[in-house]
C-alpha cells in the first residue's frame, strides 16, 4: 500500500512539474514570436534566484497565496468552487481594519483580535453563498462571482462614506485610520518578510490535519468524492456543505492580513488587491495538497517577485501573468490525461488478474 | 396569469416592457424626473446595453451547446485589445472584425481545453481569464507603448467612425438633404401627458442617434433565437446542451458542434470587447471591460438562457448606468419605479397564495420608497451592484421558473456514460 501511495505521489508531483515545464516552453515561443529572447529572459529571472533579498520577497508575497490557496481547496475537497475568496477577504478587509483601530489591547491580544474578526467575517460573507447552496440550491460558482461584486461595491462604498480619513501627511492616497502598533504583524525581516509567514505555514499543517487525520475530514473528503455513498452512512452532506464554506471564508478572511497588519497598517482601495482569485491557480498547480500548496506558492511567489528583473532587459514583466494562466491549462490537462491512462492501467490489471483465476472452458 | 403564460417569450417581452413603460410613466409624471423616459436616455442606455448583450449571448451559445463559459471576461477583454489594435492601425470596422477573429479563436481554445482535453469548464474559463488578462497586457507593452497616443496601458486612438443612424419622420433623420420632421421629438416634449411622451421617447430612442454597430448587435437577437430554435443546426446545438448522450445515438457529431458553438460565443464576447474600445470610445484601456462579462453571465441567467431574455437583461441592467451617466438627479426616482414593481409582483404572488413572499416583497417596496424620500443621491456603488444583487436574487427567489440546459457543465466524452 505504503509503495503505491509514494508512486501515485510520484506521478502528481511529475505532471506538476511537467505543466510548468509545458508552460515554459509556450511562453518561450510567445517571447520568441514577439522578438525578445527567450534564454535571456529565464537567465534572468531565474537567475535572481541567489540574492537573498529576491528569496525573501518571493516568500513574502507566497503568504497570502498558501492561506487562498488553502480556502480554495478546502472547498474543493468537498466539491465546492469558491471563486468568492476575493470577495471574502475584500469584506473582512475593511472590517478588520475598522474594528482593530477602535480598540485597544496588548499587543499579542490585539493582532489576535484582528485575526478573529477577519476570520469572522470572512466566514459570514462565505456563509451566504453556504446559505443560498444548502437551502436555495443556488449554484456556488455563480453565487460566489456576483457575491465578489457585490462585495467590492459595498466596502468601496462604506470606505467612501464612513471610513476614510484625509491624509495629513499631504499623500493623495486615502485610507482608513490607521491601526494602534499594538494590532502590528512583527516583521521576520525587517520590511521584507513579514511574521504572518508562519501563520500561513500553521495554516497549512492545520489543513493537513484536519482534512487527512480527522473524522471530519474523512467525511469531508468522502462527502465530497461520493455524496450519495455518504449519505448512507448518516453523513449530512447540506451541513458538510455549509461547514466546508464557512471555514473556507474563515481562511479567505486571513488571506489580507499580511497586508493588512504586516504592512500598510490600514485599509485602502486594491489593498491585497487579486491575492483571492491568485490562490486558485496556486491550489490547482498544488492539487489540493499543503505540501504541494506550499511548494506552488513560493513558485508564484518566486515569479511575482522576480519578474520585476525582467524589466531591466527589456521584457514586459506580464509574461509571468500569461505564464500563470497557461500552468493552469496545463496542470489541468495533464492530470486529466494521467487519470486516463492511469484508469486504464487498473482496468488492464484487473482484466489480467480475472483472466489468470477464470476456469478455462 | 393564464393569458401570460400563454405568450411566446418575444411577446412577453413586449408585454413586460409596456408594463414598465406604464410604471415609469407614472414615476415621472409624480417625480418631474423627464429624464427617466428620454429618448437620449433610451439611446444612450443602447449603447452601454450592447456590450452586455452580446456578452450575454455568448453566454447563451455556450451554455445551450453545454459549456459552462466563466472566460467570458476573458474573451471581452481580447476583443478590447484586438479591436484597439484593428480600429488603430486599419480604422474601426477592421477593428471589430480582426476582434472577432481573435475572440473566436479564444473560444476554440476554451472548447478545446473541456471537449478534448475534458477540462473542469470553471477552471477553463478561470485560465482563459487569467491568460487574457496577461497577454493584453503584454502585448500593450510590445505593440503601444512609444507610439503616438498610445502607452503600456493604451492604443492610439482608432480611424474612422461608424456613421449614426436616424429615422426618417420619426426622428428626424434626413432624406437626401432634406430634413424630416421630427415627429416623435414633438410628442416626447409634451411632458405634461401619461404615457404618450414616454412611448415616444422609447421609440425615439430606438431610431435615432444610433451607431451601425448597435443595430447589428440587437439584430443578433432575433438572429440567434432563429438559428437556435428553427433550424437543424440549432436543435443539435441544444441536444448537446440537453442530453449529448441522446444526440450521439443519432448521430449528431457532438463535439464538432461544440467547437462551433464555442467559436460563435467567444467571437460575440469580443465583439463586445470591441464595442468598448472602438464605438463606445475610440482607444483600448487596460480594464475597459470591468467585469462586464460577468454582467453578462449575470443576464444569460437572468434571460433564463433565452436571446430574448438576454436582451431584457441588458436593457435592465444597462438603464440605471445610463440614467447615472446622464443626470445624477434622476437616479432615485428608479427607487420608486422598484417599488411600484414589488408591488405588482407582491400582488401577483398573494394571487398565487404566497402570503410571505408577498409580505416580504410589500416590505422591500416600502423600504425602497422610503429611500427615495430620504436621500437626495444613490451611490454610484449601489447602481454598480444592482445586476449582481438582482441575479442573486432571482436565483434564490426564482429558481423553479429558470430552466437551465440540462447538461451544462457536466463533463462528457463521446462514447461513454451510455
Amino acid at each position: 500500500m505504503k509503495s503505491q501511495r509514494l508512486q501515485r505521489m510520484a506521478v502528481t508531483s511529475a505532471s506538476s512539474l511537467l505543466a510548468v515545464f509545458v508552460a515554459l516552453c509556450i511562453c518561450a515561443v510567445i517571447l520568441l514570436i514577439t522578438g525578445k529572447d527567450p534564454i535571456e529572459a529565464y537567465k534572468t529571472l531565474f537567475g535572481a534566484a541567489g540574492d537573498t533579498k529576491v528569496l525573501q520577497g518571493a516568500l513574502n508575497r507566497a503568504t497570502p497565496l498558501m492561506i487562498s490557496a488553502a480556502a480554495v481547496a478546502i472547498g474543493f475537497k468537498m466539491n465546492l468552487f469558491n471563486i468568492g475568496v476575493e470577495g471574502q477577504m475584500r469584506v473582512s478587509l475593511l472590517a478588520t481594519a475598522v474594528a482593530g483601530a477602535a480598540i485597544r489591547l496588548p499587543a499579542p491580544l490585539h493582532v489576535l483580535f484582528c485575526l478573529i474578526v477577519a476570520m469572522a467575517t470572512g466566514a459570514l460573507w462565505a456563509a451566504f453563498a453556504g446559505w443560498l447552496k444548502v437551502k436555495r440550491g443556488v449554484n456556488e460558482v455563480i453565487s460566489t462571482i456576483m457575491l465578489n461584486f457585490v462585495a467590492l461595491s459595498l466596502v468601496a462604498w462604506a470606505f467612501d462614506s464612513f471610513f476614510r480619513v484625509e491624509s495629513t501627511t499631504g499623500s493623495l492616497l486615502v485610507k482608513t485610520k490607521e491601526l494602534p502598533t499594538s494590532a502590528w504583524f512583527p516583521d521576520i525581516v525587517d520590511r521584507r518578510l513579514n511574521g504572518m509567514f508562519f501563520i500561513a505555514v500553521l495554516v497549512l499543517v492545520l489543513f493537513y490535519v484536519l482534512v487527512w487525520k480527522t473524522k471530519f475530514g474523512f467525511q469531508l473528503r468522502a462527502s465530497g468524492a461520493n455524496p450519495g455513498a455518504s449519505r448512507v452512512t448518516g453523513v449530512n452532506p447540506k451541513r458538510m456543505i455549509m461547514i466546508s464554506m464557512l471555514l473556507s471564508g474563515a481562511l479567505a478572511g486571513l488571506v489580507g492580513m499580511r497586508a493588512l497588519l504586516g504592512d500598510v497598517h490600514a485599509y485602502q482601495n486594491n489593498l491585497a488587491e487579486q491575492q483571492g482569485f491568485n490562490g486558485i491557480a496556486v491550489a490547482l498547480l498544488g492539487r489540493n495538497h499543503p505540501l504541494g500548496i506550499f511548494i506552488s506558492a513560493l513558485l508564484f511567489g518566486y515569479l511575482g517577485e522576480a519578474s520585476g528583473r525582467l524589466q531591466l532587459i527589456d521584457i514586459p514583466k506580464e509574461i509571468t501573468t500569461i505564464m500563470t494562466g497557461i500552468i493552469v491549462l496545463a496542470v489541468v490537462i495533464i492530470n486529466e490525461a494521467v487519470k486516463r491512462w492511469d484508469d486504464r492501467r487498473i482496468q488492464h490489471k484487473a482484466a489480467l488478474a480475472l483472466e489468470a483465476v477464470a476456469v478455462p472452458a | 396569469m393564464k393569458f401570460f403564460k400563454s405568450l411566446t417569450t418575444g411577446q412577453r417581452t413586449v408585454a413586460l416592457s409596456l408594463g414598465f413603460m406604464l410604471v415609469l410613466s407614472i414615476v415621472r409624471l409624480f417625480t418631474n424626473a423627464d429624464d427617466i423616459t428620454s429618448s437620449g436616455t433610451i439611446s444612450s442606455t443602447l449603447r452601454v446595453a450592447t456590450p452586455i448583450l452580446l456578452a450575454g449571448l455568448a453566454g447563451v451559445w455556450a451554455e445551450r451547446v453545454g459549456i459552462v463559459n466563466i472566460g467570458i471576461e476573458g474573451m471581452m477583454i481580447i476583443g478590447t485589445w484586438f479591436g484597439g489594435y484593428g480600429a488603430w492601425k486599419w480604422g474601426s470596422w477592421a477593428g471589430i472584425a480582426l476582434a472577432i477573429v481573435a475572440g473566436s479563436l479564444v473560444g476554440l481554445l476554451h472548447a478545446l481545453a473541456t471537449v478534448r482535453f475534458n477540462v473542469n469548464h470553471v477552471v477553463s474559463g478561470i485560465a482563459i481569464n487569467i491568460l487574457a488578462a496577461g497577454a493584453t497586457e503584454y502585448l500593450s507593452i510590445i505593440f503601444f507603448k512609444g507610439q503616438k497616443g498610445g502607452g503600456e496601458s493604451q492604443s492610439p486612438a482608432g480611424k474612422g467612425g461608424y456613421g449614426e443612424f436616424d429615422m426618417p419622420f420619426l426622428s428626424g433623420g434626413r432624406i437626401g438633404s432634406w430634413h424630416s420632421p421630427d415627429i416623435l421629438g414633438w410628442i416626447e416634449k409634451k411632458h405634461d401627458l401619461p404615457l404618450l411622451p414616454d412611448l415616444a421617447g422609447f421609440v425615439r430612442g430606438l431610431v435615432s442617434d444610433i451607431y451601425i454597430p448597435t443595430i447589428v448587435a440587437i439584430s443578433l437577437v432575433p438572429i440567434t433565437a432563429y438559428i437556435l430554435w428553427r433550424t437543424r443546426f440549432g436543435l443539435r446545438v441544444r441536444s448537446s446542451g440537453e442530453s449529448p448522450q441522446a444526440g450521439e445515438s443519432l448521430g449528431v457529431p457532438i463535439n464538432r458542434l461544440r467547437y462551433q458553438a464555442m467559436a460563435i460565443s467567444g467571437g460575440l464576447a469580443a465583439f463586445g470587447g470591441a464595442y468598448l474600445s472602438c464605438v463606445f470610445t475610440s482607444t483600448y484601456r487596460q480594464g475597459q471591460t470591468g467585469g462586464q462579462g460577468y454582467i453578462g453571465l449575470a443576464t444569460t441567467i437572468f434571460g433564463n438562457w433565452t436571446p430574448f431574455g438576454v436582451f431584457r437583461g441588458a436593457i435592465l441592467f444597462g438603464f440605471p448606468s445610463a440614467l447615472k451617466f446622464r443626470d445624477e438627479k434622476n437616479v432615485p426616482a428608479l427607487l420608486l419605479v422598484i417599488a411600484v414593481i414589488l408591488v405588482a409582483l407582491a400582488i401577483v404572488s398573494l394571487l398565487k397564495n404566497k402570503q410571505l413572499l408577498a409580505t416580504g416583497l410589500l416590505i422591500g417596496a416600502a423600504v425602497s420608497a422610503a429611500t427615495y424620500f430620504l436621500v437626495d443621491e444613490v451611490p454610484q456603488e449601489f447602481v454598480a451592484a444592482t445586476p449582481y444583487i438582482v441575479t442573486i436574487l432571482v436565483l434564490a427567489g426564482a429558481q423553479q421558473q429558470l430552466r437551465p440546459p440540462a447538461h451544462a457543465g457536466i463533463a462528457y466524452r463521446a462514447g461513454e456514460n451510455h
